[in-house]
């Protein structure tokens, strides 16, 4: 999808008024850009977006009814700071890379290691290596999201080198 | 601190982390005030528990308000209402009931917001308490949870966007046009990650509440913080509490990404179009729009001098609404509404056929309050007019400034606020 894809429309106020329940919500998963979307989704799909993804709100269902839906991974050209932040604390795996020539029905092959994430378009052999979040977001991240970090943690612990 | 000149960013992020920052580094800081919803705190109280939390860090410095489903319209409202009340009871968290107002409005006009302070708020529109001159920014129900755990919230200390307010502002230009030139400006990504910074010559004419609505919108272009220089405007604010504060002022020489300009001078009224808080052009140039609703509320435009300017616009324009136009008025908080009621500014609204609801968030984001019909045009004071946002997929929201918006009310068209005399 293009660019400018807001929380509102990743899932409506009006439907998070009536349930909390990401199982419930994924159902209503960007209905004001195509109310057929949430039907079509398969478990392992991945979002592509073009930049601003997660603008408007910082609702942080926006996060987690992707992930309720199956979707582990958001591609997008740039996301919106508090849904990059979201998706961080909810171990959903939101990488910056150039989305441009990625078209709906491509199959995308992610390499996640330590160092970083490399997306293979197997339609038209273009690969991109991304380097892995660093700092306290990539130590949350690979904790699995907020919870288990501070489970384990009990509190942010600053990464020793500043500026990562 | 000593070392580098700083921008008021990082002087407040170093502050609250003990460190000498510059943008770019990642810090652990300590949080001032932190401040959750009845939309975002239930998610927050389940996050909480799941990280094995038993008692907030500092209940004194966190504060819930009741405001987006105010009234609650449905049991799966009133139950949110319950679990936070529980949860606030049982940990002496404060609470603002139903009724009560909006959580950035109440954070302004009690002094919960200073000078100085990092504040975070589980709702994108905490960047409002920046006009305050303090770092306030939004983050979702985990970060809310980990503050309300630990009292500390980790932050990219971001670059700043200097924005420069130049000139004279017209009479009849309004904050809130200028914010939308604002945020045309910029785009809506142009400050992503970014805190923006307020300055210049035109800045002392802007009221307090003027600067809310300015760093209130400067969410739609990305920023991450939206923070007003301190000077006497600040200072008369802060007098009200009784309080000098620790106001917080950028160090000559402070390295800034960008400057913006706004030439207040060449600003006109605006409206944004549906459906992107970007689509902005001058109300003259507008195209002719018939508008059925026109809502005057929320942590933009709820305020008593919104009020005041929409009502001085309506008797203006001959008092009495247009035959087909709902008018919907919903104050920011119940001080809002209690000053329009002791001044009568309430009482015209009512007389001329308004429809007067619960302080709160109200129709802003289809949560609470008045739901515009199927096909209707609604214009707003509100920050956002995304497709479906005001609960009907096939309503047309536009953004306006209070006088704009009474305009429409007075002819059932938009129309340029100058057009009445």
């Amino acid at each position: 999808m293009g660019g400018d894809i807001n929380t509102d429309y990743i899932i409506a106020s009006t439907r998070k008024k009536e349930t909390l329940d990401e199982n419930v919500l994924k159902r209503y998963l960007l209905e004001a850009v195509d109310p057929s979307f949430a039907a079509s989704v398969r478990s392992g799909d991945i979002i592509v977006a073009g930049t601003n993804f997660g603008c408007g709100s910082a609702m942080e269902v926006a996060a987690t009814v992707i992930l309720a839906a199956g979707i582990p991974v958001v591609l997008a050209q740039s996301f919106a700071r508090s849904f990059y932040r979201n998706a961080i604390n909810n171990g959903l795996l939101a990488i910056e890379c150039d989305t441009a020539g990625i078209r709906e029905g491509d199959a995308l092959v992610l390499s996640i290691d330590p160092s970083g994430t490399t997306i293979s378009n197997e339609r038209t052999g273009r690969r991109e290596t991304r380097p892995a979040l660093g700092g306290i977001a990539g130590d949350i991240l690979a904790a699995g999201g907020l919870v288990p970090y501070l489970r384990r943690e009990g509190r942010f612990i600053p990464a020793t080198a500043v500026g990562d | 601190m000593t070392g580098f000149p700083r921008t008021i960013s990082e002087k407040i992020l170093s502050a609250k982390s003990g460190e000498n920052a510059r943008a770019g580094d990642v810090m652990v800081c300590d949080v001032d005030l932190v401040l959750g919803t009845d939309a975002s705190a239930p998610m927050a109280i389940g996050y909480f528990e799941r990280m094995g939390g038993t008692r907030v860090h500092d209940a004194s410095r966190v504060v819930f308000a009741l405001d987006h489903y105010s009234p609650p319209s449905s049991p799966s409202t009133k139950g949110f209402h319950d679990q936070v009340r529980a949860f606030a009871a049982t940990h002496g968290v404060r609470v603002y009931e139903v009724g009560e107002g909006i959580s950035h409005q109440i954070a302004v006009e009690r002094g919960l917001a200073r000078p100085g302070m990092l504040i975070v708020g589980a709702d994108s529109h905490t960047v409002t308490c920046g006009a305050v001159n303090a770092f306030a920014t939004g983050v979702g129900s985990s970060d809310l949870a980990a503050a309300m755990l630990t009292g500390q919230l980790w932050f990219r200390v971001p670059e700043t966007i200097r924005v420069i307010l130049d000139g004279v502002r017209p009479a009849r230009v309004a904050a809130k046009d200028v914010a939308l030139a604002m945020v045309a400006t910029l785009g809506s990504d142009g400050a992503e990650y970014h805190a923006l910074e307020f300055t210049g010559p035109g800045a002392h004419s802007f009221s307090l509440d003027d600067r809310l609505v300015l760093s209130n919108l400067a969410v739609e272009a990305g920023a991450k913080a939206a923070v007003w220089d301190a000077d006497n405007v600040l200072e008369l604010h802060l007098a009200t509490f009784g309080e000098r504060g620790e106001p917080v002022v950028a160090d000559p020489g402070a390295r800034y990404a960008r400057e913006v300009v706004l030439d207040l001078p060449s600003l006109q009224p605006a409206v944004a179009l549906p459906h992107s808080p970007q689509n902005v052009v001058p109300i003259a140039l507008a195209p002719d729009t018939p508008i059925h609703m026109v809502f005057l509320g929320t942590c933009t435009g709820g305020r008593v001098a919104d009020y005041h300017e929409a009502l001085a616009m309506l008797e203006r324009g001959g008092g009495m609404i247009a035959p087909g136009v709902q008018l919907v008025v919903t104050p920011a908080s119940s001080d809002v509404e209690r000053q329009l009621a002791s001044d009568g500014t309430l009482v015209k609204f009512a007389r001329m056929g308004a429809t007067i609801t619960v302080p709160g968030c109200g129709a802003c984001c289809g949560t609470s309050g008045v739901i515009p019909g199927d096909g209707m045009n609604v214009l707003s004071t509100a920050n956002r007019n995304f497709k479906a946002r005001m609960g009907n997929a096939t309503a047309s929201i536009y953004l306006a400034s209070p006088a704009a918006c009474a305009a429409a009310a007075l002819t059932g068209r938009i129309t340029d606020p100058r057009s009445i005399p």
